[in-house]
C-alpha cells in the first residue's frame, strides 16, 4: 500500500476540520502517514496510520521548519501523494516542498480522485481542470471542500527529527495578536458579505454581524461607499476589489452591472432585498424578499441555534 | 543596491480567459496587461530605490510580446527590464517556470527580490516561495512595508491574528500585498523615457538551462481535461413568510458553507 503524508493541526489536541478533511481524501489513496506539531490525539481516530510528531520547540520558522519535518518524513516514507490545506502558509509550504522532493505542485484544489487525479477549479471557477503530477503530487486542498469521515487508523507515534537548517531564512522579530482586523482579507476571503443602499446609513452593524456569524470579510456597493457609510477600501466591483469566495451574501444590493463585475463567480450567491425586481436576484443560487433589517438577526440567530 | 521585480503578463480578467486544445492558457484568446497585483511589487521597489538609489530591474518570463508588461514596469520607473523568452518555455507550470526565473535572478546578481502576491491568471500564488527556495535565499511573505538597513530587510504583514514584524538577511525574495502602496501611474516623462530603455532578452541557453528543464519537459504538472461550469440554473426566490430564514440556513448547511 503506498503512503500518502499528510500535514494535520491539532488545537487542543483535536484536529482541526480541514485536517480531518485531508485525511478522508488520504485514506482512499493510501495508508496516511500524519505529520503534526505537538499531539494530536484523535488523528488515529481520523484514519491515521503513523502519527509522525514534530516538537513544537524545533518549528523556529512556521513555514521553513515544517518544509523541513515534511521533506524529512517523506524521503523516509516516499509518498505518492501530499496533502496540506490550500491556506497561504499551505500553499508556501506546498511550493517549497515540491522544489525539495521534485514533485508536482497544485493549489486549490476541491478532491483528488482516483489515480491521483486532481481537482482545480480556475478563472474564478469558470472552469475546472483535473490535473496529474509527475511524480509525487504535492496538493494544497482547500478548506470545505469534502465531507470529513471518521475511520480508523493505526495511529503509530514516531518522533520526526528535523535536521539542523543550513540556509538563512527569516525570523519573526515581534509577533502582536488583535492588532489588525479579525476578518479575513476581503480578497481572499471563503465568504463575503456585502451591504449596499437597502441596508441604510445605520445598517452596517448588520453587514458586520453577519459577516462574523459566518466568518467572512465585509464588502461594500459603490452606493454605500460613495455615501460614506464604509470606507472605499471595502468596495466590491470594478472599481474596487474582485472576489470570488465560496459564498457571497448582498445585503439591500440592486446589483448595478459594475458591483455584479467584481463578484459574479462567487460559488455560492445569496440575495437579500426588499425589492423583488433588483437584478442582483438573477445571479442567485438563494435570494429572500424582504426587510435586511429584521432577517439579518434571525439569520445570526438561526446560525447559532444550529451550532449550539 | 540592486533591486530586482518580477512581473507576469496575464489576461485581463474582464475579457474572457480561454484555454487552447493543449490545456495551456490561449494568451490570444484575451487582452494581456500586467498583472495587477504585480504592479504594487513595483511601486515597492521604486521606493527602495527612491531611499537607497541603486538600480532597479523588471523581469519577466514569457512570450516574446510579454515584453509589453515589462515597458509598463519601466514605464512607472523601472531602469531596465530582462525578458527570459524562449520557445522552450511554452507551457511551463509552476515547477518550470519557477526554475527559470531563479536562474535567471541568479544571473541578474541582484540584492533583493520583490513580487506580487499571484498572478491574476493562475492564482497558484506558489511561484514567490519556490523561487526563494531554489535560490536558498529567506522569503518576507506579504510586506504591507518593508525597509532595509544595511543587510537587513524587515517586513510588517496583518496576519490573520494580529501583525507580525519579520526580518532576514539579504538577498532576500519579498512578497508584497495591495495594502503596500499605492501603485504609481506612469507620468508622460516616464513613457517617454521607458521607450529608450533597454530590454534584454534571455534564451534558456543564457540562463544555464536547457529544453528538457523547462517547459511541458520540465513541468512536474500534467493537465489531462477542462470542464466549463455548466451554465447557472435559476435560482430559489423566496418572499419573507416567516419560514424563508430557516430554509436559507438550511441552504448553507446543505452546500457547507455554515
Amino acid at each position: 500500500m503506498t503512503n500518502v503524508v499528510v500535514l494535520i493541526e491539532a488545537v487542543d489536541g483535536l484536529l482541526t476540520k480541514p485536517s480531518r478533511e485531508l485525511l478522508t481524501i488520504a485514506r482512499r489513496h493510501g495508508s496516511p502517514v500524519a505529520v503534526c506539531v505537538g499531539d494530536a490525539a484523535d488523528a488515529a481516530a481520523h484514519g491515521a496510520d503513523v502519527c509522525a510528531v514534530v516538537s513544537p520547540a524545533d518549528v523556529v520558522e512556521p513555514v521553513a521548519s515544517l518544509v523541513d519535518a515534511l521533506a524529512t518524513v517523506c524521503a523516509q516514507y516516499s509518498p505518492t501523494l501530499v496533502l496540506v490545506t490550500s491556506t497561504i502558509e499551505g500553499k508556501e509550504i506546498a511550493g517549497r516542498l515540491a522544489v525539495r522532493i521534485d514533485g508536482g505542485v497544485i493549489t486549490d484544489a476541491v478532491d483528488v480522485r482516483e489515480g491521483l487525479e486532481v481537482v482545480q477549479p480556475i478563472f474564478g471557477g469558470a472552469v475546472t481542470l483535473s490535473a496529474h503530477a509527475i511524480g509525487c503530487a504535492v496538493v494544497a486542498v482547500r478548506p470545505g471542500s469534502i465531507e470529513p469521515v471518521a475511520a480508523q487508523g493505526a495511529g503509530s507515534v514516531v518522533a520526526v527529527t528535523i535536521p539542523e537548517p543550513t540556509r538563512r531564512r527569516a525570523s519573526v522579530v515581534s509577533s502582536v495578536a488583535g492588532a489588525g482586523s479579525a476578518r479575513p482579507d476581503l480578497a481572499a476571503a471563503d465568504v463575503v458579505v456585502s451591504g449596499g443602499r437597502g441596508v441604510g446609513e445605520h445598517g452596517f452593524a448588520l453587514v458586520e454581524q453577519l459577516a462574523d456569524a459566518l466568518g467572512g470579510a465585509v464588502g461594500a456597493s459603490r452606493a454605500a461607499t460613495d455615501a460614506g457609510w464604509i470606507d472605499h477600501k471595502f468596495q466590491v466591483g470594478q472599481t474596487g476589489t474582485t472576489v470570488s469566495p465560496q459564498l457571497y451574501v448582498a445585503l439591500g444590493i440592486s446589483g448595478a452591472i459594475q458591483h455584479r463585475a467584481g463578484m459574479q463567480t462567487s460559488k455560492t450567491i445569496v440575495v437579500i432585498n426588499k425589492d423583488r425586481s433588483a437584478p442582483l436576484f438573477d445571479l442567485a443560487d438563494f435570494g429572500i424578499v424582504g426587510d435586511v433589517a429584521s432577517i439579518v438577526p434571525a439569520i445570526v440567530a438561526e446560525i447559532g441555534k444550529r451550532r449550539a | 543596491m540592486r533591486i530586482l521585480v518580477c512581473v507576469k503578463q496575464v489576461p485581463d480578467s474582464w475579457s474572457e480567459r480561454q484555454l487552447t486544445d493543449g490545456f495551456t492558457l490561449d494568451r490570444d484568446a484575451a487582452d494581456k496587461v500586467i498583472n495587477d497585483l504585480d504592479t504594487y511589487a513595483v511601486e515597492a521597489a521604486l521606493q527602495l530605490q527612491e531611499v537607497h538609489g541603486g538600480e532597479t530591474l523588471a523581469i519577466s518570463v514569457g512570450p516574446v510580446d510579454a515584453e509589453d508588461a515589462i515597458r509598463k514596469a519601466l514605464q512607472m520607473g523601472v531602469d531596465e527590464g530582462i525578458l527570459v523568452t524562449d520557445p522552450a518555455l511554452a507551457g511551463s507550470d509552476a515547477m518550470a517556470t519557477s526554475l527559470a526565473l531563479a536562474a535567471a535572478i541568479q544571473k541578474a546578481a541582484v540584492d533583493v527580490v520583490i513580487m506580487g502576491i499571484e498572478s491574476t491568471d493562475a492564482k497558484m500564488s506558489v511561484v514567490p516561495a519556490m523561487v526563494a527556495e531554489r535560490l536558498g535565499w529567506p522569503m518576507l511573505t506579504l510586506a504591507q512595508a518593508l525597509t532595509i538597513d544595511g543587510s537587513t530587510a524587515t517586513v510588517h504583514r496583518q496576519t490573520s491574528v494580529g501583525h507580525d514584524v519579520v526580518t532576514a538577511s539579504l538577498p532576500a525574495v519579498v512578497s508584497v500585498v495591495e495594502k503596500f502602496n499605492e501603485p504609481r501611474y506612469p507620468s508622460f516623462k516616464g513613457i517617454t523615457a521607458a521607450k529608450k530603455k533597454t530590454v534584454e532578452h534571455w534564451g534558456i541557453g543564457d540562463i544555464g538551462l536547457d529544453a528538457s528543464q523547462v517547459g511541458v519537459a520540465g513541468s512536474r504538472t500534467k493537465v489531462a481535461a477542462a470542464v466549463p461550469r455548466p451554465a447557472k440554473q435559476a435560482g430559489l426566490i423566496v418572499e419573507d413568510d416567516g419560514t424563508a430564514v430557516a430554509a436559507l440556513v438550511d441552504f448553507l448547511v446543505e452546500r457547507r458553507l455554515v
